[in-house]
């Protein structure tokens, strides 16, 4: 059968549903960081796939390098973040970070 | 079954499959590993989406640059001392039935919704998209253009700053 728009929905679909239980489930900070990339890259799929099978035009693809460009800001000052958790409490465990101050 | 969905399969199965081992493995490391070939994955479906500028952006930006951090998070943050025998997830049963519920939602929603597929396509299927990003990027994105450069400017000097070595006095 020839590839239509619902296959690359369903991949989107897969990959969020993936990011999903990583950031809903997984104990690690870091783990859930990577589980955000994963509905990060979801969502470009869905922009690009939109863009070209809705008349090949441009907006989805600008849309998407937006989205990169968020996404690695965004893991840029998480992984900060996490830095400085480990350093104040020697754990990434996000069960453990639940003191506001010592 | 021609090249094209050979191709398709393929990318497909990297990505799901790799994307499966990043969120089910106990090791991190083999999780940030496959997180890696999913990218790659993602990528090669790029290209199939006639997005070629932005499969190499995202190999660029995402492997190149969110990867290498994520490692560097990895190896800066593992507590090797101390080995827990705590299980590496929790909640896991509320979690695969909200997850569930969602995919389920989104799969029956993309299946059973009539898309408006355009059966014109535009000169943008036989050339590269470099040359059109570029021009849009300047003409009518422009807005969105400055405000990126100024948020990576703060994230820059956001990220650096918290994460600097403290002074020893």
């Amino acid at each position: 059968m020839t590839i239509t728009l619902t296959h690359f929905l369903f991949i989107s679909a897969a990959l969020f549903s993936f990011g999903l239980y990583a950031v809903l489930t997984r104990r690690n900070a870091i783990m859930v960081l990577m589980g955000i990339e994963l509905i990060l890259n979801s969502a470009n799929i869905n922009f690009l796939a939109f863009s070209r099978f809705g008349g090949m035009n441009l907006e989805g693809q600008m849309a998407a390098i937006f989205v990169i460009i968020l996404a690695a800001a965004e893991a840029a000052i998480a992984l900060a973040i996490v830095l400085n958790i480990y350093k104040r409490f020697n754990t990434v465990n996000v069960d453990e970070i639940s003191y506001l101050k010592d | 079954m021609n090249l094209y969905e050979i191709i398709f399969y393929f990318f497909a199965a990297i990505t799901v499959g790799s994307a499966a081992i990043v969120v089910f493995s106990r090791n991190i490391v083999y999780s940030a590993f496959a997180l890696l070939f999913t990218f790659f994955g993602v990528a090669g479906i790029y290209v199939l989406l006639n997005a070629d500028f932005l499969a190499i952006t995202q190999l660029l930006v995402y492997v190149g640059g969110i990867l290498v951090l994520l490692l560097f998070g990895v190896m800066l943050t593992t507590n090797t001392v101390s080995l827990d025998v705590k299980p590496g997830s929790l909640n896991v049963l509320p979690a695969v039935s909200v997850v569930a519920v969602i995919a389920g939602l989104l799969g029956g929603v993309y299946w059973t919704s009539d898309w408006f597929v355009s059966t014109q396509m535009g000169e943008l299927m036989n050339q590269t998209t470099s040359k059109e990003i570029g021009n849009a990027l300047i003409t009518t994105h422009v807005l969105p253009f400055e405000i990126a450069s100024v948020i990576l400017l703060v994230a820059i000097v956001g990220a650096a700053m918290m994460a600097r070595r403290e002074k020893v006095n």
